[in-house]
């Protein structure tokens, strides 16, 4: 019997049976469950009735559009904030870029929800209006550093003499930056988006926080139908998400490898 | 500088912080110029390839290219491409556009670089090749990227940093042959760096030998190797045996226990100098008569076209011979060297020097520690002194801790009966011993000085 065991465990192939019970129970199996709910109608029956009940509501139509916007907004923010930062810190010596990359990422340490009633304290503190404004800043705050890191990390790695040999070739300092560190710098560019783009369209306790639950988004729609019970209609709201969320990681996929070809950005 | 030159270096020093890596260069290419600069590692051959392409700036001393001071001028603006060592092709674009990088920043119309590329595309073999991944490609048509995308530029001169280096052998003596027939159509300069004294050779119009940020000697190819300046260059550039000598007169030199005929004037008498001898330039035959000097075969190699042998002269010299005729181990052979084969040098130094300054009666102070001495010749303490030490005694130890000073040994040469290395302390100098213990190179090993050996002069 003992033997057998050992001689079980000590296949190497059989060492991924943990791996592939904890995929089957925790990603396929709630997958397929959603999928089921999503198709089903309150009284049981297969049914598109859910995806309809989306399609001819404007409003929850309308949230996901906002939602959309939301995200595009502040990922653009933080890309905007998050390259230069990345980039200064990528120039400085190794090890005092370290610490302040460990001084950027030190907040994430902090409960997010922590993190944010302190941003409606110090909104308050200041006699800052709660809204739509400070959304995008919780936003942003919260974001920024998933952009940053990839980023930095993808910069930082960037070979010297490539810099060395576009200078030689006659590039100056402008050119060496959008000819080469640039384009080089896509892929870091490409999963700092997918890591502020698609959270930022589910995360429903910034938005509630922070405008006082005046401004609803996609997650926070999602939330509440499951929240009152309605497990049909929000799986197939989980749904919609899951498949929008699959074409911008798609399309974002291709365009990085496409771009690192071609050396272009956007 | 005249007309016929591209670059002329002078006076360029550069330091890493306290660390000086280059010293007082001075160097001019003409036009068309195959011009290679050879040494070991971290002789400063990329630094000065760096300063001159323009990616360091120069800690002083002037560099002008085709006429222009350009010791400050950025890279981008220099007429001078380099091949890089590990090629630094563009990851995320095809051949076609690494090899145009420098054109499209020149704004040509497309239809003009698109002419040039496919131009050096077949210069460097490579047609055809345009569409692929620089990824894709051996590390041998990278390297012919590398060049492409350099000399598309159409540079006045053109920086090869070791660009064979990472390639095999049998590659690497094709890829010279292309180099050296791409120079040949160009007719631009080339300024080709490498630790590689075959391929220097092989290639070169001329040879700059590099030591240490110094410029050893600057020389064509036989000049280099049959007048070496010094004995670094000598032991550096091909086999030579590298003897103690002494200058009995003009034309006269007496080393290995015989007195030589040589080609050599302008020394003093009874001078002490180098003697280089090219292992090939040594004959041997079983006569003894006719025999300048005689010994034993210690070992024998074949080597393909020649035979190499050692051989133990009567007197307790070492040295190798090649000759096309093999002798067996243990023959008793004859030498004759012929005048004009054998190399006189200079020595460079006599004796370790040192500046020092007396502490006591019995102390001195050198290389940052105190040595004990027998007598300080009545100068007062705090007086500055130069200290001499002979090559033999100096003592070394395997062990750091036994020694007064710790260093590392630096650089080795066989002088046919003893060794005499060179050894770099902690506080970066040197010290020269001669020794007859066998040590290798980059050893730790621990130094002390006897009391007895350290002579005091006046400074």
């Amino acid at each position: 019997m003992l033997t057998k065991v050992l001689s079980f465990i000590g296949l190497r192939r059989n060492w991924s049976i943990p791996y592939i019970l904890f995929l089957l129970f925790f990603v396929l199996v709630p997958l397929a469950l959603i999928v089921f709910y999503a198709f089903t109608s309150e009284q049981g029956g297969f049914s598109f009735i859910n995806f309809r009940k989306f399609m001819m509501h404007p409003e929850a139509l309308k949230i996901l559009i906002y939602s959309i916007g939301v995200a595009m907004i502040t990922t653009i923010i933080c890309l905007l904030i998050g390259y230069p930062a990345a980039y200064i810190l990528s120039r400085m010596e190794s090890s005092r870029a370290s610490l302040l990359v460990m001084l950027f990422i030190l907040p994430m340490w902090i409960n997010f929800l922590i993190r944010t009633l302190a941003t409606v304290a110090l909104f308050g503190f200041l006699k800052l209006q709660l809204g739509e404004g400070a959304l995008l800043f919780g936003m942003v705050y919260n974001f920024l550093p998933f952009m940053i890191y990839p980023i930095y990390n993808v910069l930082q790695k960037t070979d010297p003499n490539l810099i060395e040999a576009a200078q030689d070739l006659g590039a100056n300092p402008r050119q060496v930056f959008f000819r080469t560190v640039l384009p080089l710098s896509v892929p870091g560019i490409s999963s700092g988006i997918m890591m502020v783009f698609m959270p930022v369209i589910s995360t429903f306790a910034i938005s509630e926080l922070l405008t006082i639950n005046n401004i609803k988004l996609f997650g926070t729609t999602l939330q509440e139908n499951i929240y009152n019970g309605m497990w049909n209609y929000g799986a197939a709201l989980s749904l919609v998400m899951l498949v929008l969320i699959s074409v911008v990681s798609l399309l974002s996929n291709q365009g990085s490898a496409k771009q690192a070809e071609e050396g272009g950005l956007f | 500088m005249t007309d016929n030159d591209i670059i002329t270096v002078e006076q360029l020093s550069h330091s890493f912080g306290d660390k000086v890596v280059l010293q007082d260069i001075n160097l001019s290419i003409r036009k068309g110029e195959f011009v290679t600069i050879l040494g070991p590692s971290g002789c400063g051959k990329t630094t000065l390839m760096r300063l001159i392409g323009g990616l360091l700036k120069a800690s002083g001393g002037k560099i002008t290219i085709a006429g222009k001071d350009m010791t400050f001028t950025p890279p981008y603006l220099r007429p001078v491409n380099t091949v890089f060592q590990k090629y630094a092709l563009f990851p995320h674009l095809n051949v076609y556009n690494n090899i145009a990088f420098g054109l499209k920043l020149k704004k040509l119309p497309e239809e003009v670089i698109k002419k040039k590329v496919m131009q050096v595309l077949k210069i460097v073999t490579m047609t055809d090749y345009e569409e692929r991944d620089v990824d894709t490609l051996s590390g041998g048509q990278q390297q012919r990227v590398a060049i492409a995308r350099a000399i598309v530029n159409e540079p006045d001169v053109l920086l090869l940093d070791e660009p064979l280096a990472a390639l095999d052998l049998k590659m690497r003596r094709d890829m010279q042959m292309e180099i050296k027939a791409m120079h040949k159509k160009l007719g631009i300069s080339f300024i080709y760096i490498t630790h590689d004294q075959e391929e220097a050779l092989t290639l070169s119009d001329r040879i700059v030998v590099m030591r240490e940020g110094v410029i050893q000697q600057i020389g064509t190819p036989a000049q280099i190797y049959n007048e070496p300046e010094n004995s670094f260059v000598a032991d550096f550039i091909g086999e030579s045996n590298i003897l103690n000598g002494v200058m009995i007169g003009d034309c006269l030199v007496e080393f290995a226990g015989h007195r030589f005929e040589c080609v050599d004037t302008g020394y003093s008498p009874n001078e002490l100098v180098d003697v280089v001898i090219r292992p090939e330039d040594i004959y041997i035959f079983e006569k003894l008569e006719a025999a300048q000097i005689s010994g034993q075969v210690t070992s024998s190699i074949f080597k393909g076209v020649h035979y190499e042998m050692m051989v133990n002269t009567s007197n307790g010299f070492e040295i190798m011979i090649q000759d096309y005729s093999g002798f067996d181990v243990g023959d008793t052979v004859g030498m004759r060297i012929k005048p004009f084969d054998i190399q006189v040098m200079k020595k460079e130094r006599l004796c370790n020097t040192f500046k020092g300054i007396i502490e006591d009666e019995t102390h001195v102070n050198f290389l940052g520690n105190t040595f004990e001495c027998i007598d300080t010749r009545g100068f007062e303490s705090g007086t500055e002194v130069k200290i001499k030490i002979d090559f033999h005694n100096v003592v070394l130890h395997d062990n750091e801790e036994d020694g007064m000073l710790s260093g590392t040994v630096f650089f080795i040469l066989y002088k046919g009966d003893h060794y005499h290395i060179t050894i770099l302390t902690e506080g970066n100098e040197h010290i020269f011993v001669d020794t007859n213990d066998i040590w290798d190179d980059g050893d730790r090993v621990g130094i002390s000085i006897l009391p007895e050996s350290i002579q005091i002069e006046n400074k």
